[in-house]
């Protein structure tokens, strides 16, 4: 039996702002939430050949393992926990803007 | 302090502008990221997790209030109101955004101030003692040779592509606080038959493969200086390793060759460019030490400290822990300290840099230092104002009576925002310190050095703390690793681990058992940590930080 593929998302860091990005069907979002989920190795391979081909808006895209926890893609590491939340010290980042848009 | 030239001021707004186009290019597509990043890197833009990261050199630690007053309206204009002072005398903004970046860069040149150099395999911002020019243990002033190497190594062309990058240090008393012996090149000021030179170090360094430094030269000559660090630099520029990031600094060139075969080389070399130094380079260290005279000093009366120190117990606590022999009668130097329990090392409001800012103004002859142990210095204070800096410190959470106690730790950024952590350092550190003030025994415990990286290039110096903590990856979960008997100043060791790491919530409690056991095992309460475990030796720490292990030893022995 061949090894179970991890789930993965294409992520990146915005060229603008820096800011952590992740790819979707037909874009990119700030939000882990929204993220294409790739759950097929030769599909993941493509759609990051694909992130790569857009160095004028994404810099340093890569695949970053998740698992779906009720279809909804979360961290299995504690790196992109960080990426995907923000600092521990201050609540800036993402945190911050999830606050703002809640509220 | 010095003041920019007009050619300095003509250098930087090309530099500026340059910039500036490059950015452009990127944003309109001109250039890949693979171009642009060496050209931002070269000017201090690093890209980490959350956002862009802006790298400022302060040259020697040293600041005017002018220059600080800026840095504070950089943070809040193009940051979220804070910055944070690293360990190489930098300061650091954590959320800038790529478009600004040139305009921060302008800014900065406003008040004579770059980035320029710290990034890239270049030579660094040169650091120095944050006691320069104050301190009564001096031999001479160290900033106007650091201002002089700061000249020489900006956009030196035969330095722009080392093998890795490259970084000095200075400092100008017997007693080592600018951790000279852990840098690519280390110089200490000497005196010998009433002339000035230079003690010369090389090949020290933290990181993967640390290294104490080693003697190059006893003594060099002032103005056979700037020649000799030519003739050093050049020769790890072509020895140096460049098959392998981890094997290129110079610690490992010197180590694979010997000490004696760098020397050989570089005396061949020297030999070769000594003619090509004329002596402009010492008229021009003549005009810099110019810049660099001391303040007029005050005679004042000291009673207001006097009585401040025996009816305030606050103030008499801060003093006694936060202020330093100064070389002029009457006066103190100030250490402010960023680290209030429980908040992160480094770190600075705009509001608290506005009033350090004001006060270096108001009390301090207009002269700041930020030091490698990321506090910031008021080095020239009169007694008699200390009462009043101090309350006004306070009034802004900057009034921490805890410098070289166990709550003044080094911690660098780790993953809370670099991109090349394997752990967390930030909270490891709060943590602590939140718990030593809830114990109320950092003062019981006395000098303690805690430093910690996140990750094994040693930001944090974790090397050369008394008790260093390293936090790694094992297996998809923060781990941390300590090290004990570090020392960063002029005895300086390597620690040494002390065994298998802890997690995340195991290594408050592990630093507690640490702390407790060496308060058991001092001879009396002036034995430092340190002294405790140069005495006594790894055994009985190890026992304190792994008790089941000690206690199953014991099993099996019965």
């Amino acid at each position: 039996m061949p090894k179970p593929f991890t789930p993965k998302v294409v992520t990146a860091n915005a060229l603008l702002e820096g800011d952590v990005i992740y790819m979707t069907a037909d874009g990119w979002t700030r939000d882990l939430a929204e993220a294409e989920v790739l759950t097929d190795e030769a599909d993941a391979d493509l759609r990051l050949i694909e992130a790569q081909s857009q160095p004028g808006s994404i810099v340093g895209a890569y695949l970053a393992d998740v698992t779906l926890q009720d279809g909804v893609p979360h961290p299995t590491h504690f790196r992109e926990d960080f990426r995907a939340t923000g600092p521990s010290n201050y609540p800036h980042g993402k945190q911050e803007t999830v606050k703002e848009e809640r509220f | 302090m010095y003041h920019y030239t007009d050619f300095d001021a003509a250098f930087l707004a090309e530099r500026n502008a340059q910039f500036r186009a490059q950015v452009e290019r990127r944003i309109d597509g001109s250039l890949t990221e693979d171009e642009f990043k060496p050209l931002r890197l070269m000017n201090g833009l690093y890209l980490q997790l959350h956002a862009y990261m802006l790298r400022v050199a302060i040259p020697y630690g040293t600041l005017n209030s002018r220059q600080m007053d800026q840095l504070a309206m950089i943070a809040e204009k193009w940051d979220k109101g804070y910055g944070h002072f690293t360990t190489r005398q930098n300061i650091q903004y954590n959320w800038p955004e790529l478009r600004d970046v040139p305009d921060m860069l302008d800014a900065l040149a406003a008040v004579n101030m770059h980035a320029i150099q710290t990034s890239g395999n270049t030579i660094r911002n040169v650091t120095a003692d944050h006691f320069a020019g104050a301190a009564a243990d001096e031999v001479a002033d160290p900033r106007p040779v650091a201002e002089l190497i700061r000249q020489w190594s900006t956009d030196h062309p035969e330095f722009q592509f080392l093998p890795r990058k490259f970084k000095v240090a200075v400092t100008g008393a017997q007693a080592d606080r600018a951790v000279i012996k852990a840098h690519d090149i280390g110089l200490r000021i000497v005196e010998r038959d009433g002339a000035i030179g230079y003690e010369v170090i090389v090949g020290g360094g933290l990181g993967r493969t640390p290294m104490i430094g080693k003697v190059l030269y006893d003594f060099v000559a002032e103005e056979d200086l700037l020649p000799t660090l030519e003739a050093i630099v050049s020769v790890y520029n072509l020895l140096g390793r460049r098959d392998n990031k981890y094997k290129a600094r110079i610690k490992i060139t010197v180590h694979e060759n010997g000490i004696e075969d760098i020397r050989a080389r570089v005396d061949a070399r020297y030999a070769l460019i000594r003619p090509q130094f004329g002596g402009v380079d010492q008229q021009m260290l003549a005009r810099i030490k110019a810049d660099f005279a001391a303040p007029r000093f005050r005679v004042a009366d000291e009673a207001p400290y006097r009585n401040a120190y025996q009816n305030d117990p606050l103030f008499r606590s801060w003093a006694d822990t936060n202020l330093s022999a100064h070389r002029a009668p009457g006066y103190a130097i100030v250490s402010i300290s960023l680290k209030a329990h429980g908040k992160t090392p480094g770190d600075a409001s705009a509001r608290q840099m506005r009033l350090m800012a004001a006060l270096a103004k108001r009390y301090g002859h207009d002269e700041l230092r930020i030091s490698h142990e990321q506090n910031v210095i008021l080095p020239h204070v009169h007694k008699s104002d200390l009462p009043s800096v101090f309350a006004a410190l306070r009034a802004e959470g900057l009034g921490t009576a805890n410098i070289g106690l166990i709550s003044d730790i080094i911690a660098c950024p780790g993953m809370d925002y670099c991109a090349l952590a394997t752990a967390r350092s930030i909270p490891i550190a709060q943590e602590i310190a939140t718990r030593f003030d809830e114990l109320k025994l950092e003062h019981e415990v006395g000098p303690l050095k805690i430093k910690i990286s996140g990750c094994i290039n040693a930001c944090g110096h974790h090397h050369v703390g008394h008790i260093g903590i390293l936090g790694l990856d094992r297996a998809g979960v923060e781990n941390y690793q300590i090290t004990l008997g570090g020392d960063g100043t002029e005895d300086a060791t390597i620690g040494t681990r002390a065994g298998p790491g802890f997690s995340a919530d195991e290594i408050i409690p592990a630093v507690e058992r640490l702390v407790l056991a060496y308060l058991d095992l001092r001879t009396e309460p002036a034995e430092t940590f340190l002294q405790t475990y140069r005495r006594l030796g790894m055994a009985p720490f190890k026992a304190a930080l792994y008790p089941e292990a000690e206690s199953k030893e014991r099993a099996d022995a019965a």
